[in-house]
């Protein structure tokens, strides 16, 4: 379903992304983890097509839509414009299946979407991205400002259209306990390369993965599982 | 009385042209971020082109129409001039808007000569409480109602005016859904363009224009705009119209010449008034 195969992005001289691969099968969840800096927005917007890559090809087998990090709402429009402006690429602006999948957007569905909670917004940046139908669903920091009782809400949703409608997710999260619970495999990026990938409970197990939970990975070691 | 009631229709109904104008400065700005100084130049245009087809060609109405549509080229045309290429630096495409007013001032030299021209208009006036006013006037009054009406619904009814203003709110997050944000441009250039053709096609059998009619319109236009932040048409809409008052009571029992000079100061305190909420705006 998605593809990434040996991707270069430079910014001038600085490199974001050195021969990064990974893949991620039909209805499959797959996390990216890693460090601030380590170039996982800018993997995640080369996926999208909005960063130009060097080298390398990115495939995918469907739409791909982004639920964007800080969420990137429409602040002055009311929730259901956000919603529907995400379907500017797949056509159908009703936004009825969205309501029926995240139900709780129906009782803000009016109101600006500057005004609302910051898992509100996220939950509406997830419904925007859903309105594109998307077959590849990349998000970006899903738990990024949230509290912990928020993320666990959003994390059930997310799980409830990866198994009902069969949508590749495409996690990228710094919490990582949040990203090996919800996904089956996952890749850790650390300064613009793959250094670990696995399942996640190879990656659970993993002592370079538990070093990066109290202060980061060796960078310079490869590790393989 | 009457001379003051004639000074303040005749006030509203400049200041509705610049509220045009600005309002052309206000779509432009809000979703390329560029302030466009060729803005006045499509009120020129506006004015010679309907002078040419009301000259035996189109009747009225039409003429004004085909007007407002050539303008709206006009201003796609220098939308691709100004941000055609990619990652254009505002700052860079407002100094492109300069000088693409004033290579139009040589076009307007060469096609429709020095003399200032003014088309026929609405004939006639009506009296009201005493004063001659002509239906011109309250012709651009009303069209001008009109078209703000027609833009608030076009901006807040329609998806392509939804897609314009999401380019306006988090133009990062517009490319994300999908929207040609750099297309969306070229079209607020055309809107701009058809807003600034309207403005001298209506003002023009009232007031007659010329090539260096463009500057007035220009500042004029860009001080309602300032008075509705670059971010309200309607804001713009009052302000052209306190503007167009002002300097027409200025006019009337002062002195005419002094009407740009109105502008340009009503417009520097605005902005020494409305600095800190610049800043707030941009904050957000």
């Amino acid at each position: 379903m998605l593809t990434v195969d040996d991707v270069v992005v430079r910014y001038g001289s600085a490199t974001a992304l050195d021969r990064v691969s990974l893949h991620a099968d039909a209805g499959e969840m797959v996390a990216l983890i890693g460090p601030n800096g380590a170039g996982k927005s800018t993997l995640v917007n080369a996926i999208s097509g909005l960063v130009p890559i060097e080298s390398g090809s990115i495939v995918t087998g469907g739409r791909v839509a982004q639920v964007p990090e800080g969420r990137q709402m429409f602040a002055d429009m009311s929730v259901v414009d956000n919603l529907v402006l995400g379907a500017w690429r797949s056509g159908d602006r009703d936004p009825s299946r969205i309501f029926d999948l995240l139900p709780a957007l129906r009782d803000f569905a009016n109101r600006k979407a500057g005004t609302l909670s910051g898992g509100q917004q996220q939950m509406v940046a997830v419904g925007r991205a859903l309105m594109a139908d998307p077959q590849i669903l990349v998000i970006d920091e899903l738990s990024l400002g949230l509290a912990p009782l928020i993320v666990a809400d959003l994390a059930e949703h997310l799980r409830t259209i990866n198994q009902e409608h069969g949508t590749t997710v495409v996690l990228i999260e710094q919490e990582v306990g949040l990203a090996l619970e919800l996904c089956s495999r996952a890749y850790v990026l650390e300064a613009g390369r793959i250094t670990v990938s696995g399942t996640t409970e190879e990656l659970a197990d993993s002592p370079a993965v538990r070093a990066a939970y109290f202060g980061g990975l060796d960078v310079g070691k490869d590790v393989q599982l | 009385m009457s001379d003051f009631i004639t000074y303040l229709v005749s006030g509203i109904a400049l200041g509705c042209t610049f509220a045009l104008v600005g309002s052309g400065f206000v779509v432009i700005h809000r979703v390329t971020r560029v302030v466009n100084f060729a803005q006045g130049t499509f009120a020129v245009f506006g004015g010679f082109i309907s002078y040419s087809l009301l000259d035996g060609i189109l009747p009225q109405g039409l003429a004004q129409l085909v007007t407002v549509v050539a303008c709206g080229l006009i201003g796609l045309v220098v939308g691709f001039v100004a941000i055609g290429k990619p990652g254009t630096d505002p700052l860079i495409a407002l100094i492109v808007t300069l000088g693409v007013s004033i290579f139009c001032a040589a076009v307007f030299i060469t096609v429709w000569g020095q003399d200032p021209v003014s088309p026929p208009g609405l004939r006639g006036s009506v009296s009201i409480l005493g004063a001659d006013v002509q239906r011109q006037r309250l012709l651009v009054v009303v069209a001008t109602l009109l078209t703000f009406l027609a833009l608030s619904l076009f901006f807040s009814r329609t998806y392509v005016g939804k897609g314009l203003t999401a380019c306006a709110s988090n133009p990062r997050a517009a490319a994300l859904v999908g929207i040609n944000v750099r297309r969306m441009g070229f079209m607020a250039f055309a809107v701009g363009g058809a807003l600034g053709g309207l403005a001298g096609a209506l003002i023009s059998p009232s007031v007659a224009l010329s090539f260096s009619s463009d500057l007035p319109f220009a500042l004029s236009g860009f001080a309602a705009a300032v008075f509705g932040g670059l971010t309200s048409p309607g804001r713009t809409l009052l302000g052209g119209i306190v503007l167009g008052v002002t300097g027409q009571l200025v006019a009337g029992y002062l002195d005419g010449s002094y009407q740009t000079e109105v502008a340009l100061l009503m417009m520097l305190a605005i902005m020494v008034v409305r600095s800190s909420t610049f800043v707030t705006e941009e904050a957000k």
